[in-house]
């Protein structure tokens, strides 16, 4: 088990004769991920390194393949539009790697989205994997390894650094999700808590936040009173200085708000395990479930 | 990004926004010529810096104050010359101050009241939201720690847009006259518009003021865009003053690397925003001092890496580097080839710490060690944070005690 992909997925990749799309569709067929589906408009009935027929539409893609989940790797000015086309298509899950989008298109696109049963992950984040099973994203496989620990946070490389802590230490992961860096997003930290605390796969969870928003903290107050696994987290962004964008759209410290320091006080009082550094995440977590135990 | 006052109100004149009449001046010349026109019985000059704290900020010629009222344009003129081409220190902007290039020559408008008000982006909805409040003038933080009944907030469908009915309830929560409600309203409307059309993250008005004879104006505005959108923005892209940031990250953006320069004397390269912070709260947690958030980004080439080398050293400050690679899109072997290139072309005198994992880790590792670049390999990230602190310190006490060799 594991929440959102598994083995019965069903990918389309927008954008895949895109040299990024190219890339990353292979890398995750590799993986075994089942790429049924790709979308370029102007380019249906291709087929993609001979296996993967190509399409002009989301809509004929999922008529023809029953596609049930989309990577979106469409360049920043469409990519809005883009997930629009895979949720009106019906597609179950839409993860949009891209990133740079304008706020304000992914403002329309949520706007949008109320009351359709699609999910949007990201944009701009690494994806989701489901070990073993389903890759969808540009992280690397192999660092990670079949198991019961959820991981979420909202960058790439920092889950990728959290994920081989716990694989070199032996903890295997149930599903990773980078929900991404972006102001406006899709699944948030509180949504993806949810759906760790009702797997019944998942025994564990990593959660890394950053400073910008007030994401953490929601999820913490949720945590405190609904969540009953153990929980570790780290918090990035402890020496940022206020006022300064740090790469992320998101991570900003602006009127006091967002900070690292506030963050790690409303997970700490949620009961929540803090690693004091990037590099005792894992650590942290096996402290928690070796306490338990 | 940042825009110059003059340049808001450009912006706002752009979109019918009511505000005070006035120029920017680049010269003593313009700015008497402006006043002139202007006609007003009192014309405010104003210092044109990105950094706030102005009216309190003295140039380092002595003269105190970049904001002046005056009355004659000869007194103008006057009162320019002694701003223009002079350096001004202000709270914000640190001991070595900014230049002012240019002041900005506008009537002064004869304040009844002063109001907050602002549009901004709230992502917790996902969608805009209107914040203001009768308490104009003053820090809006301290309005909302002090009495948060008096800041006011209207939500707007993201779809939909400001509706004229949230206009007019705005108006009256903000005590405008009945006389007054139409105007107020065309003000806000307008400012909303603006917002959208521009994709802004926020438009702050602070003060809307209400002048003695009844009208609405936006005396001061300040925009935040959102950089996602400025592709589709090029009249704001344009308003970009570079002489107002930091050159090194200047040259940095030139480049497609995201820098912020800071004060210790550990450098970082690193991808990821996410763990480029989390290397620089490691370096801290082990007691070093980061001099720079770098991200690299997921799909540099050997050529950005090369380019970020030499940014990193230009910074006088560096003691060591600590490069800090997770590869997913990005590969390993390409950020070696590109610590490769720097070596070859820069000369590295700085401890230089690499640790490497994720995609062609090997590879990497591999190029590095036949280019036979004196490094310090790191295993893990709390290793590589150790190392590059000792590295630094070591340099330091080096460098303090010469004689001790």
């Amino acid at each position: 088990m594991s929440i959102l992909v598994d083995k019965n997925t069903r990918l389309v990749v927008q954008g895949i004769t895109g040299s990024a799309g190219a890339f990353h569709t292979r890398q995750c067929m590799e993986y075994g991920t089942n790429v049924v589906a790709g979308v370029t408009p102007g380019k249906g009935g291709q087929m993609f390194d001979g296996k993967v027929p190509v399409f002009d539409t989301v809509w004929e893609a999922r008529q023809k393949t029953s596609c049930n989940a989309s990577m979106v790797f469409v360049p920043a000015p469409a990519a809005a539009d883009s997930i629009l086309e895979a949720v009106d298509a019906g597609v179950d899950l839409v993860v949009c790697i891209t990133e740079g989008i304008p706020a304000m298109d992914m403002m329309r696109v949520k706007a949008l989205m109320r009351g359709k049963k699609s999910r949007l992950i990201g944009p701009n984040c690494p994806g989701i994997i489901t070990p073993g099973a389903c890759k969808i994203g540009i992280m690397p496989g192999y660092i990670h390894k079949p198991g019961g620990i959820g991981v979420i946070s909202r960058s790439g490389t920092l889950t990728y650094e959290a994920v081989w802590q716990l694989t070199s230490r032996g903890y295997g992961q149930s599903t990773c999700i980078g929900i991404g860096g972006d102001p406006i997003h899709g699944l948030s930290h509180l949504d993806v808590v949810k759906l760790f605390n009702e797997d019944p796969a998942t025994n564990a969870m990593v959660l890394i936040g950053e400073i910008g928003g007030s994401a953490e903290e929601e999820a913490a107050a949720w945590i405190k009173a609904n969540y009953k696994k153990p929980v570790a987290a780290f918090v990035a962004g402890m020496t940022a200085p206020p006022g300064r964008r740090m790469g992320h759209a998101g991570a900003i410290v602006s009127g006091g708000k967002g900070t690292a320091a506030g963050k790690i006080e409303a997970l700490r009082g949620a009961g929540i395990a803090i690693a004091e550094t990037p590099a005792t995440i894992a650590n942290t977590l096996i402290a928690q479930l070796e306490a338990r135990s | 990004m940042n825009i110059h006052e003059y340049q808001a109100k450009e912006l706002l004149q752009k979109f019918d926004v009511a505000t005070t009449h006035g120029k920017v001046a680049a010269t003593v010349d313009e700015a008497e010529q402006i006043a002139r026109e202007l006609g007003a019985v009192d014309v405010v000059v104003k210092a044109q810096i990105h950094a706030g704290g102005r009216g309190k900020g003295t140039f380092k010629n002595g003269f105190k104050g970049g904001v002046h009222v005056r009355k004659t344009p000869e007194e103008v003129r006057e009162v320019a010359s002694k701003m223009l081409g002079q350096i001004l220190v202000t709270h914000q902007t640190g001991s070595a101050g900014r230049m002012v290039n240019k002041v900005l020559v506008a009537e002064s408008a004869e304040i009844a009241r002063e109001i907050y008000f602002a549009v901004l982006l709230d992502r917790a909805t996902a969608a805009p939201l209107i914040v203001a409040s009768t308490e104009g003038g003053v820090e809006i933080e301290t309005v909302a720690a002090k009495s948060p009944e008096k800041i006011i907030r209207e939500a707007v469908d993201p779809l939909a847009g400001l509706q004229p009915f949230q206009t007019r309830k705005l108006a009256k929560q903000l005590a405008f006259e009945s006389s007054q409600l139409k105007s107020a309203s065309k003000l806000f409307e307008r400012l909303y518009h603006t917002f959208i059309a521009f994709d802004c993250s926020m438009v702050e008005v602070n003060p809307l003021v209400v002048t003695m004879k009844g009208e609405a104006l936006a005396l001061d505005a300040k925009f935040n865009f959102d950089d996602n959108a400025l592709y589709r923005h090029p009249e704001i892209a344009a308003l970009r003053d570079i002489a107002e940031e930091d050159p090194r990250e200047v040259e940095a953006s030139k480049r497609g690397l995201s820098y912020i320069g800071l004060d210790g004397n550990i450098a970082c390269l690193v991808n990821g925003a996410g763990l480029a912070m989390a290397t620089m709260d490691i370096i801290k947690f082990y007691g070093g001092e980061p001099a720079n958030f770098l991200d690299v980004g997921g799909g540099a080439t050997e050529e950005q890496v090369t380019d970020a080398f030499k940014i990193l050293i230009a910074d006088k400050k560096v003691k060591a580097i600590l490069v800090n690679i997770f590869g997913g899109i990005m590969k390993c072997d390409v950020i070696a080839q590109g610590i490769i290139n720097a070596a070859k072309t820069v000369k590295l005198s700085e401890p230089l710490v690499v640790r490497l994992e994720g995609t062609n880790v090997e590879r990497g590792k591999q190029l590095l060690k036949e280019s036979g670049l004196a490094l310090i390999a790191a295993d893990d990230l709390a290793d590589a944070a150790q190392k590059a602190v000792a590295a630094a310190a070591t340099v330091n006490s080096k460098s303090q005690s010469p004689s001790s060799k």
